[in-house]
């Protein structure tokens, strides 16, 4: 499991252990308006995890699908096995024994678990799709994985986490010599990943090699055996990951020193903001009850399926609780939808951006704006002045980067997405803050911003929710850890007390 | 130019060019084309659908469809009708002793009869596809059927006819040579364009059609706004269908069969998404001058209606494949 290369030799002939699975020299690529990658090199050893590192825009996802063939290169050559290849297609470069993990989900939601994890290479018997062997294979990869999903489940009965499960589940079914992950655990808890983790190994271990791209800089340490480093679409540095420690991979990817890691200024007072009381809602979470005082940061920390996300929608009026009691500054409310929950004081962060976040297909403006409206109108008219004020403060506020605020949403990073919801929900002023998974998906550059935006906000006296499935991220952040299992509080910890120990086994 | 904000110009302007280009092309095929006579003709014929495309324009910016606009033409139709004819004015007269038969109040009544009909069918249909969460496909084909069933019951079905002038001037009449179905339009169009984009409920209709879910979080009622399209989508559709039995002179059972496939031509050609949350109303607005337009050059240049058909189901696709910022969003 360390970078020496194992029995893979069979098809080149002799093979010194020196040899590179896969080798990429000075691969370029242009896309109108950017140069996306310049001269980039990588290399990847049988039998090791390579982690491909770099902020949002570095060029990892340009490289990984040049890779994969989703996009032509301009230039520079890539060696599989030592031979050159040129994929035009992501067939062919599944064929050449390349296979993806996707950050994307490309799931379809309609067919089963077993029909997407072998789309395009489903096992056949004369012309007709062989059901029986396509199931049996699916269950078996996802017993060998230890993922506790039916093969024949249907995908939109599956949770955001189930669905990316399938998704690596789907990457096993290729028998790949190089599998690429892209960030494999965004979306799932910290037993699927060691689970993850432990079938990594078992890969490695058979010769195969796989690129780790990830923000998680925690995994990278734990499953990596060397790094390359992209920044700006260059290629930055490479080496192996015990040379290298953690500020230091911080500040390559960065290109500059990062401080701290966390930015935390807040200090939490008596006066009780939020209270929840008892809530219930059946088949999801039972009689949760927690508080949270104005100049605190409460983190809400558990495992998938702990019932954490159903706690928010019910919390903010999107689905309604069964049983259980708001109050805020002390006085009962009711909440029944998520214009009540607003009227309260509260805004709420969803966990999906693409989901239930941003609107995509409008504009910067129209997305900062929508949960606002009613501030900036007068008999139903937008006053556009006002509106427009508002908006410009946001963008300037947050740093957003956007060429204009008439973009298209769906044309910015992640990192400056984040911000447009951000954006949205500052605008209606709220005094409670909840925030589901803030800092998915977006690199160390804006996470950091994401933390300061968080610390000033209970400075002010206000109060932040956060639920999130990165431990060091609710260690480094909270004055309490609220800990999530079964849809059951387990648990709740001081800032003092807290500890990956402590919040793990009580998680766990 | 920044390929995205190239894209958006296309989509701004990309149609209004097509449609000069066609003027160009169809006054040279046809000296008669550009004749103040035959401009407002082409206005004229283009008008129903212009409306209907209107209220449809708001359906499918919601991610919707509204396949029963024709069926609500006929219906309402045959029922402002039915009360504009110069018999059932008497008949007022005789049971509620009042007589309304002088100025414009029976008019009046017979169109508020008519629009009555069309919210009631758009609050079906809106509150099955919010409330109930069938699909607007399946409910909308449902009403398709259904309102056309109710307006041969309403009139056993039969034509309604002799309708009174008054009633007849919104079909006919002319506002400073103008005709009326035309002036009707743009009164129309600049409420429902300042509606779409000046107003609060505008922004929450492309709010809801493009992500719904994020709509609601953000405090939006989505339900409501989705019923409400509905409802103005059945308001200009009966409204059409006053205009159309004002013209002919009499309600016909069978108006507005397949009007739907026009409004919705009109639509798409207009540059509005199908998968909701992108369009405007000037695109539809082009798009209804578009179809009119070609059909008025080939009955000027008098090819048979059969081509007729073929032609126009050919540009409402090369419409589209045209477009590069459509290919791509699918």
């Amino acid at each position: 499991m360390t970078g020496t290369p194992t029995q893979d030799q069979g098809r080149e002939g002799t093979v010194l252990p020196q040899d590179w699975l896969l080798e990429v020299d000075a691969v370029s690529k242009r896309f109108p308006g950017v140069q996306a990658l310049s001269d980039v090199q990588f290399r990847l050893r049988p039998g090791s995890v390579h982690a491909l590192c770099g902020g949002n825009g570095a060029g990892k996802s340009t490289l990984v699908s040049i890779l994969m063939g989703f996009t032509p290169r301009d230039g520079g050559s890539i060696r599989l096995r030592g031979r050159e290849v040129r994929f035009s297609n992501s067939r062919q470069a599944m064929r050449a024994g390349m296979s993806i993990i996707q950050q994307e989900l490309s799931s379809v939601l309609d067919l089963t678990v077993a029909e997407n994890m072998y789309l395009g290479h489903e096992p056949r018997r004369g012309p007709f799709i062989n059901w029986r062997l396509m199931n049996a294979g699916a269950g078996a990869v996802l017993d060998r994985l230890n993922f506790q999903i039916s093969p024949t489940a249907k995908l939109r009965d599956l949770s955001l986490a189930e669905r990316q499960l399938v998704e690596i589940a789907k990457a096993l079914t290729h028998d790949a010599d190089v599998i690429i992950m892209d960030e494999p655990t965004s979306a799932i808890g910290e037993a699927e990943t060691e689970r993850l983790f432990e079938t990594i190994r078992l890969l490695t271990a058979e010769g195969k090699g796989v690129i780790y791209v990830s923000h998680r800089l925690s995994e990278i340490f734990t499953i990596a055996d060397s790094y390359t480093v992209f920044r700006d679409g260059g290629y930055v540095e490479s080496g192996a990951i015990a040379d290298i420690d953690r500020r230091r991979l911080i500040s390559l990817i960065l290109g500059g020193e990062l401080k701290d890691e966390f930015v935390k200024e807040n200090t939490p007072t008596d006066d009780r903001m939020l209270e929840v009381r008892g809530m219930s809602r059946a088949g999801k979470f039972q009689d949760i009850s927690i508080s949270a005082h104005a100049g605190e940061i409460v983190g809400i920390f558990g495992l998938m399926g702990s019932g954490r996300s159903e706690f928010f929608d019910c919390l903010f009026g999107i689905d309604s609780a069964d049983r259980g009691e708001v109050l805020v500054r002390g006085r009962p409310v009711r909440i029944a939808s998520p214009a009540d929950a607003m009227r309260h004081g509260m805004a709420l962060v969803t966990e999906d951006r693409k989901e239930t976040g941003l609107i995509l297909t409008s504009s910067v403006n129209d997305n900062i704006a929508i949960a606002s409206l009613p501030r900036v109108c007068r008999l139903g008219f937008v006053r556009r002045g006002r509106e427009a004020h508002n908006v410009r403060r946001m963008v300037d506020y947050f740093q957003i980067r956007t060429p204009s605020v008439h973009q298209i949403v769906r044309n910015l990073s992640g990192g400056n997405q984040q911000k447009v919801v951000l954006g949205r929900w500052l605008l209606t002023d709220p005094d409670i803050l909840l925030l589901d998974e803030p800092t998915r998906g977006i690199d160390v550059g804006s996470k950091r911003e994401m933390y300061r935006f968080m610390s000033n906000f209970a400075r002010e006296g206000k109060t932040v929710v956060m639920v999130s499935s990165e431990l060091p991220e609710v260690l480094g952040m909270a004055d309490r850890i609220v800990v999530f299992r079964d849809g059951r509080m387990a648990g709740t910890l001081s800032r003092a007390e807290a500890s990956q120990d402590t919040v793990m086994h009580l998680a766990a | 130019m920044d390929p995205a904000v190239f894209n958006t110009y296309v989509r701004r302007f990309g149609i209004f060019i097509a449609f000069i280009v066609l003027c160009i092309l169809a006054s040279a095929l046809n000296e008669n084309f550009l004749s103040e006579r035959n401009i407002l003709n082409v206005l004229r014929q283009s008008s129903i659908n212009a409306i209907l495309a209107i209220g449809m324009t708001f359906v499918i910016l919601t991610r919707g469809i509204d396949l029963s606009v024709g069926s609500v033409v006929a219906l309402a139709g045959v029922v402002a009708a039915s009360f504009a004819t110069l018999s059932t004015q008497m008949m007022i007269t005789d049971l509620f002793g009042v007589n309304i038969g002088d100025g414009p109040q029976p008019m009046l009544f017979a169109i508020g009869l008519g629009v009555m009909v069309g919210i009631l069918c758009g609050a079906i249909n809106g509150a099955l596809v919010a409330y109930f969460s069938v699909p607007a496909f399946v409910v909308t084909l449902g009403m398709l059927s259904a309102a056309r069933g109710a307006t041969q019951l309403f009139t056993d079905g039969m034509p309604v006819p002799a309708l009174s002038p008054d009633f007849r001037w919104i079909g006919t009449g002319e506002v400073l040579g103008v005709p009326s179905p035309v002036v009707i339009l743009a009164v129309v169009f600049l409420i429902c364009w300042v509606v779409l984009t000046q107003t609060r409920y505008g922004r929450y209709v492309y709010a809801v059609g493009g992500n719904e879910k994020s709509a609601k979080t953000s405090g939006v009622n989505t339900r409501l706004v989705i019923l409400s399209v509905y409802m103005i989508s059945g308001v200009l559709a009966a409204l059409g269908g006053m205009i159309l039995a004002a013209r002919t002179g009499s309600a016909l059972v069978q108006a507005g069969v397949a009007y739907e496939l026009d409004a919705i031509a009109a639509v798409v050609i207009g540059g509005t998404s199908l998968a909701g949350g992108v369009g405007t109303l000037f695109g539809t607005l082009i798009g209804a001058l578009i179809i009119g337009v070609v059909n008025n050059i080939l009955q000027l240049e008098g090819v048979q209606a059969y081509y007729q058909l073929i032609i126009k189901g050919g540009i409402i696709v090369f419409a589209v494949l045209l477009d590069p910022s459509r290919r791509q969003r699918g």
